[in-house]
C-alpha cells in the first residue's frame, strides 16, 4: 500500500471504532436515565409505569410512619397540591425528615404506591435541591390558576 | 480592622499577579530582559500577600470574628479548634482563596526551580501561571469575597455543616487542591513552548516531575475523599460516580495519560503535540470541575449554595484560559515536529493505547456527567445518570488497559520482538489464570464470569509490576533499577491492588438492615453480631446515642463496635458515625440507624472483603509516583543546552518567535 492509502485506511478505522463507540455510548446512557418527575406530574399520569424514576418533593408534615419493629418507613411526597405515598425497606439517610425536600429513586406498582429504593435528603438544613425548588413553584403555579 | 487588611492585601495580590501576567510574557515576546526579570519577584510577592490574606482570614475564624460574614456563616465559638481551622475552606468564598494560595505556592516553587531554565522560556511559563492567579482573584474579589462585613456582627456563628465536621476536612480538601490546581504547572509548560515554538526532550524533563507531584496530590485527595465518603455518609460504599466526584476523577485520568505521554516525549522525543494537548486539556478539566462544583449546578455533597453570576464568571475563566491556550495550539501544534519512530509492538505503541484508551475513558465519564445538565439547560427534562452507565463505560477501555499496563512495562522502547515478550510473561499469565480462577472458589465458595475477569485484570497488574524487581533482586549481576523505575514498578503494583480490592468488594460484600433490640443476636456473613445496649455520650459541641456491638467468629470475640447517632448542638442535623472493625482483608462495617419504637434499633452491618487494598492501593501508587518525581536526573540542574544538530531541532527551532 502506498502511503496515502495507509493515512485514508488509518482514518477510516478511527472513524468506524469513533462512531460504534458513540453509538454504544448512547445506548448505554439511555438505560441508565432516570427522569424526574414531580408528584404532579405523577398524579397527572405523566409518569412511566415499569421503569424506575426519580420523584421530588418535601415530606408531608405529619406523614411520616415508622413501621414498630421492622425497618420499613412510609411517607407522603408533596409538592403542597399533590402527594404520592411512598415505602421504603431501608435506613433513610440523616437529614431525612418531615417538612424538608426529598427525592426517592424506585418505580410505582399497580396500586399508586411509590417504592423507593433509595433516598436522597440534602447535605445542610437550608438547602434545598433545585429540582425540588423549581417544582414547588411550578405546582403553586399551576394551583393559582 | 484586621480583616480590611486581609482585603487589602488580596487587592495587592491581584496586582501582582496582573504585573506577573504582563510583564514577563511581553518581555519575552519583545525581548526585554529587565521585564522577564520581574516574573520571579512579582511571583514571590503574589505569595506573600495572598498567604497574608489567607492567614488573616484564619486568624478570624480562631478568633471568632463573627463580623465577618463568611465567619459567621461557617463557624461557631463551641466548634473544635482543629475544625475552626478547617472550617476556612468549608465554604464557597474561603475555599476559593484556599485554591489561590495552592496556585500561588506552586507558582513560587516554578519560579525557584526554574533557575537553570532559559529566561524567555521560564518568564513564559510564569506568565501564563500569572493569567490564571489573576482570574481567579480577581473572581474571588468580584463575586466571593471572604471578608465581607456583618454590621452588626453576630452574637454566634451558624456553625460548619456537621457533616463537615471530621478530621478528613483537614486534610482532604486542601490535598486535592493542591493536586488539582497543580494542574496549571504543566499546563503552563505546554503554553509556554507553544510560545516559544520550542518542545525538546529536555522541555518533557522538566514538565514530567511537575506533573507527577501534582498527580500525586491528586490521587491522595481523591482517595481520602472516597475514604471520608465511605465511613462518614454512612452508606458504605467507596465511590458514588456523583458528578463532584467526577469532576475530580476527569482531571486525574487526563494527569495520569498525561504522565505516560511526557515518558515518551522525553524519552524519545515523539507525541510532543499529543502531549501539549493532554496538558491543556488536563487543567481545562480540573477548571471545569471547579465550576462544576462551585457554579451551583451540581445538586451534591460539595455544592455550596451560590448564585449564577459567580458560574458566569468561572465559565468565562474557562473561555478565556483553555479557549486562548487552544488557539495557541491550533497555530503552533504544527511547528512541533517528531524526533525519531517506533514499531508496532513496542513500548511507544503500548503508552499510546495507554493515552487512548485513558481519554476514552475521560470522555465517557465528561459525557455522562455534562449530559444531565446539558439537557436541564435546553428544558428537556431533568435527568439523572445512573451509576450502571458509568461503571459499563469506565470499565470497558479499563480492562484491556489493564492487560496492555503488563505488555507494556515489559517492552523495550522502539522495538520489541514479540516473541521474547511472550516468553518473558507466559508464566505470569498462567498464573494469573490461575489465582482468578481459584482464590473467590477457595475464599468465597462462588464466582462469576465478571469476578474472574476483574481479579484477572488485578492479579495481572500486580504480578508483572512485582517479577522485575524481584528477579533484578535475586540476581546480583543484575542492573540496578533507577528510582524512577522503582516508581513506575511501584505505582503499577498500587493499580494492580486497587483492581484485586475493588473486584472482591463489588463481587462479595455482604450488607444487612436489621430491626434489632437490646441483647438479640444476628449473623452477618459468619459473624455473629450481639447488641449489648445504649448509652448516652457527649462531645465537645454534640450530644449522642452510642450503640454497643460485640462481634464474634465460630464463638471467639472478635472486637467490640461503637456506632453513634450524633445532635449536634448548633445545626440540630442527626449525623451518623459508623463504626468500622478494619482488618486488612476485610472490614466489618456498623452503623446505628432510627429508633423503631419498642426499643427496637434498625442496624445496618455489612462485610467488605478486601476493602483496604483500594486505598492502599491508591498510596501505593502516590508513593511510586513520588519515587519517580524524585529521580536523581531531575534533581541535577540540567546542562545548558547546546543546539543540537539533528534536523527535527533545527525545524522546531526555526518557528520560533
Amino acid at each position: 500500500m502506498k502511503r496515502r492509502q495507509q493515512r485514508m485506511l488509518f482514518i477510516g478505522v478511527v472513524c468506524a471504532g469513533m462512531i460504534a463507540s458513540a453509538a454504544f455510548l448512547f445506548k448505554a446512557l439511555n438505560e441508565n436515565l432516570l427522569y424526574y418527575y414531580s408528584p404532579t406530574q405523577v398524579a397527572a399520569g405523566e409518569a412511566p409505569v415499569d421503569r424506575q424514576f426519580r420523584l421530588g418533593g418535601l415530606v408531608a408534615e405529619g406523614s411520616l410512619q415508622q413501621a414498630t419493629g421492622a425497618v420499613q418507613i412510609n411517607f407522603l411526597v408533596t409538592d403542597n397540591v399533590h402527594s404520592i405515598p411512598v415505602e421504603h425497606y431501608k435506613i433513610p439517610p440523616d437529614l431525612f425528615q418531615e417538612g424538608k425536600g426529598v427525592v426517592v429513586h424506585g418505580t410505582m406498582n399497580a396500586d399508586g404506591l411509590f417504592v423507593a429504593d433509595n433516598l436522597v435528603a440534602k447535605h445542610d438544613e437550608n438547602y434545598m435541591s433545585p429540582e425540588v425548588a423549581e417544582s414547588l413553584a411550578e405546582a403553586e403555579a399551576r394551583a393559582g390558576n | 480592622m484586621i480583616p480590611e487588611i486581609g482585603q487589602f492585601a488580596l487587592v495587592l495580590a491581584v496586582c501582582l499577579s496582573i504585573c506577573q501576567a504582563v510583564f514577563p510574557l511581553a518581555g519575552a515576546a519583545t525581548g526585554r530582559n529587565d521585564w522577564m526579570m520581574l516574573a520571579r519577584s512579582a511571583a514571590t510577592g503574589q505569595f506573600v500577600f495572598v498567604a497574608i490574606a489567607y492567614v488573616v482570614l484564619t486568624y478570624a475564624f480562631l478568633n471568632d470574628d463573627f463580623s465577618v460574614l463568611f465567619v459567621a456563616n461557617h463557624s461557631n465559638s463551641q466548634l473544635p479548634v482543629a475544625y475552626k481551622f478547617a472550617a476556612v475552606w468549608g465554604g464557597h468564598e474561603g475555599s476559593l482563596l484556599l485554591w489561590s494560595l495552592m496556585l500561588a505556592l506552586w507558582t513560587l516553587a516554578v519560579a525557584h526551580g526554574s533557575r537553570s531554565q532559559p529566561l524567555e522560556f521560564s518568564s513564559r511559563v510564569l506568565g501564563v501561571l500569572g493569567i490564571v492567579s489573576a482570574g481567579v482573584l480577581l473572581f474571588t474579589l468580584l463575586t466571593s469575597n471572604p471578608f465581607d462585613r456583618l454590621l452588626p456582627g453576630a452574637i454566634d456563628g451558624a456553625d460548619l455543616n456537621p457533616l463537615l465536621q471530621d478530621p478528613a476536612m483537614v486534610a482532604h480538601p486542601p490535598m486535592l487542591y493542591v493536586g488539582y490546581v497543580g494542574l496549571a504547572v504543566p499546563f503552563a509548560f505546554a503554553v509556554a513552548a507553544l510560545l516559544t515554538g520550542k518542545l525538546d526532550k529536555n522541555w518533557a524533563r522538566w514538565t514530567r516531575p511537575w506533573t507527577i507531584g501534582a498527580w500525586i496530590f491528586l490521587t491522595g485527595g481523591i482517595a481520602l475523599g472516597s475514604w471520608w465518603a465511605y465511613y462518614e455518609l454512612g452508606w458504605g460504599g467507596w465511590w458514588f460516580w456523583d458528578p463532584v466526584e467526577n469532576a475530580s476523577f476527569m482531571p486525574w485520568l487526563m494527569a495520569t495519560a498525561l504522565i505516560h505521554s511526557l515518558a515518551v516525549t522525553e524519552r524519545r522525543g515523539i507525541f510532543k503535540s499529543w502531549t501539549v494537548l493532554l496538558a491543556i486539556a488536563a487543567f481545562s478539566l480540573s477548571l471545569l470541575g471547579t465550576f462544576l462544583v462551585r457554579s451551583g449546578v451540581l445538586i451534591s455533597v460539595h455544592a455550596f449554595a451560590s448564585d449564577p453570576t459567580r458560574g458566569l464568571f468561572i465559565l468565562m475563566l474557562l473561555l478565556v484560559i483553555s479557549g486562548g491556550a487552544l488557539v495557541l495550539y491550533a497555530f503552533r501544534a504544527g511547528n512541533l515536529e517528531s524526533e525519531g519512530g517506533f514499531k508496532l509492538v513496542s513500548r511507544e505503541s503500548f503508552l499510546l493505547a495507554n493515552n487512548i484508551l485513558l481519554v476514552v475513558a475521560t470522555i465517557a465519564v465528561l459525557f455522562g456527567t455534562l449530559y444531565p445538565l446539558f439537557l436541564d439547560a435546553m428544558g428537556l427534562g431533568q435527568i439523572s445518570v445512573g451509576p450502571p452507565y458509568f461503571n459499563m463505560i469506565f470499565l470497558l477501555p479499563m480492562l484491556p488497559l489493564a492487560l496492555l499496563l503488563g505488555l507494556g512495562m515489559h517492552s523495550a522502547w522502539q522495538k520489541m520482538v514479540p516473541g521474547a515478550l511472550f516468553s518473558r510473561l507466559r508464566w505470569i499469565g498462567i498464573a494469573t489464570l490461575v489465582v482468578a480462577i481459584a482464590y473467590p472458589l477457595v475464599s468465597f465458595g462462588s464466582t462469576s464470569v465478571l469476578t474472574i475477569i476483574g481479579l484477572a485484570a488485578g492479579i495481572w497488574v500486580t504480578l508483572s509490576s512485582l517479577i522485575e524487581p524481584i528477579s533484578r533482586w535475586f540476581n546480583s549481576r543484575a542492573v540496578r533499577l533507577t528510582r524512577a523505575q522503582w516508581g513506575m514498578f511501584i505505582a503499577h503494583l498500587g493499580v494492580g491492588m486497587f483492581i484485586v480490592g475493588a473486584t472482591v468488594t463489588s463481587a462479595f460484600n455482604i450488607e444487612s438492615e436489621e430491626a434489632v433490640r437490646s441483647g438479640e443476636r444476628w449473623e452477618v456473613a459468619g459473624y455473629e453480631i450481639e447488641f449489648r445496649g445504649l448509652s448516652q455520650v457527649e462531645g465537645p459541641n454534640f450530644m449522642a446515642d452510642e450503640g454497643e456491638f460485640e462481634l464474634r467468629r465460630d464463638g471467639e470475640f472478635v472486637a467490640t463496635l461503637r456506632p453513634q447517632q450524633r445532635q449536634y448542638l448548633v445545626q440540630t442535623n442527626p449525623m451518623t458515625e459508623a463504626a468500622i472493625d478494619d482488618r486488612w482483608y476485610r472490614h466489618i462495617f456498623v452503623a446505628l440507624g432510627d429508633p423503631l419504637g419498642d426499643g427496637a434499633w434498625s442496624v445496618r452491618v455489612q462485610y467488605k472483603p478486601m476493602i483496604s487494598f483500594i486505598w492502599w492501593g491508591c498510596i501505593v501508587m502516590a508513593l511510586g509516583g513520588l519515587l519517580a518525581a524524585t529521580d536523581q536526573r531531575y534533581r541535577e540542574p540540567v546542562k545548558q543546552r547546546k543546539e543540537r544538530k539533528s534536523p527535527g531541532n533545527a525545524a522546531v527551532a526555526q518557528g520560533s518567535t
